[in-house]
């Protein structure tokens, strides 16, 4: 009963704030919405009893992409209120995409696919349900499925190595601190003592005449 | 599953209370704060000189990178939850496992500290 109470909560409010992202004139704004409906899909995981999946969502999606959704709003500074009028233009392609997608989701029920489960699906092992949904992920994630571990790690690896070679350039003649360099200077190398004869005039050896 | 879900309602119980004061605090100022506006009083205060600009600036692109780097270790740590969680359960392999996965990402940070990825000039 309290159950279905929150599973409406949370799914009404989902779809609520999911049309909110598309419908909301600032883009700022839709992102807000956008980490709201991210925190009641959270709350669908949990009912559904994915604890793991839950937390997964409101630390990676909420803390990383949404931040990561909110620079590209602020940096790109571009006219919204033109991309907005190209909204007509696309609206025939975007329509025929959500009719193929709704068309696939009547069919899906309507032969009834995703009504019932199919006989072939993996029986959990004996004593599984007594551990929580951290463990049973653990338990299999590091052993039994360790390539797919590693080729995540290589994953990861390609992102890193991406994203500094397409978006780092370090700009030419930009002095920076050596700390290192710092450290090791001595009175010996810093300081240079000369002789000036009376009269004439002497440059130091380290920057030469003017 | 219901034990579950039952372990969850009093974090349920907390949100709804902060949700009931958040909403109490913001609308308060509305019904008992002095209103008496002045052009002067609500215009935005710098330091005594008018405002060089509005506050909704572009951001430096550069941001980008650091948010993006700040995801993939947010991710690596997400995998290492779930791994000191069954610690004793999963033994030797399971540790070297891990190991690999760490040994990688590390080579990933040392390019992107040896790059000067970290760094903002």
């Amino acid at each position: 009963m309290l159950t279905a109470v929150f599973f409406y909560l949370f799914a009404v409010l989902a779809i609520g704030s999911a049309t909110m992202v598309i419908v909301a004139r600032n883009p700022v704004h839709a992102v807000l919405f956008l980490i709201l409906t991210f925190f009641n899909a959270a709350g669908l995981f949990i009912l559904l009893g994915a604890e793991f999946l839950a937390m997964l969502l409101v630390i990676v999606y909420v803390g990383a992409v949404a931040v990561l959704f909110l620079f590209v709003v602020m940096m790109l500074d571009v006219d919204f209120a033109e991309l907005r009028a190209g909204f007509i233009n696309n609206a025939p392609i975007g329509l025929i995409v959500a009719g193929i997608v709704l068309i696939e989701l009547v069919a899906l029920f309507v032969t009834g696919a995703a009504g019932g489960l199919p006989a072939s699906i993996p029986v959990p092992a004996p004593g599984v349900e007594t551990l929580t949904n951290t463990e049973q992920i653990g338990r299999v994630l590091y052993t039994k499925y360790v390539y797919f571990f590693q080729a995540a790690g290589l994953v990861l690896l390609v992102a890193m190595i991406g994203a500094i070679v397409l978006t780092l350039r370090h700009r030419d003649g930009v002095k920076r601190q050596s700390i290192a360099a710092q450290n090791a200077r001595t009175p010996a190398t810093g300081l240079e003592v000369i002789k000036v004869p009376s009269g004439g005039s002497v440059f130091p050896a380290s920057e030469g005449p003017r | 599953m219901d034990q579950l879900l039952t372990d969850y309602l009093p974090l349920a119980v907390f949100i709804g209370v902060s949700l009931a004061f958040m909403g109490i605090l913001m609308l308060a100022p509305f019904l008992v704060a002095v209103k008496n506006p002045d052009p002067e009083k609500v215009s935005a205060y710098e330091c005594g000189f008018n405002a060089f600009d509005d506050a909704r600036m572009k951001f430096d692109v550069r941001f980008y990178l650091v948010a993006i780097l700040f995801i993939i270790f947010d991710l690596e740590v997400a995998f290492l939850f779930p791994w000191a969680v069954v610690f004793k359960d999963i033994g030797v392999y399971g540790f070297w496992s891990m190991m690999l996965f760490l040994g990688v990402l590390t080579v990933g940070f040392i390019y992107e500290w040896r790059k000067g990825a970290l760094e903002w000039d």
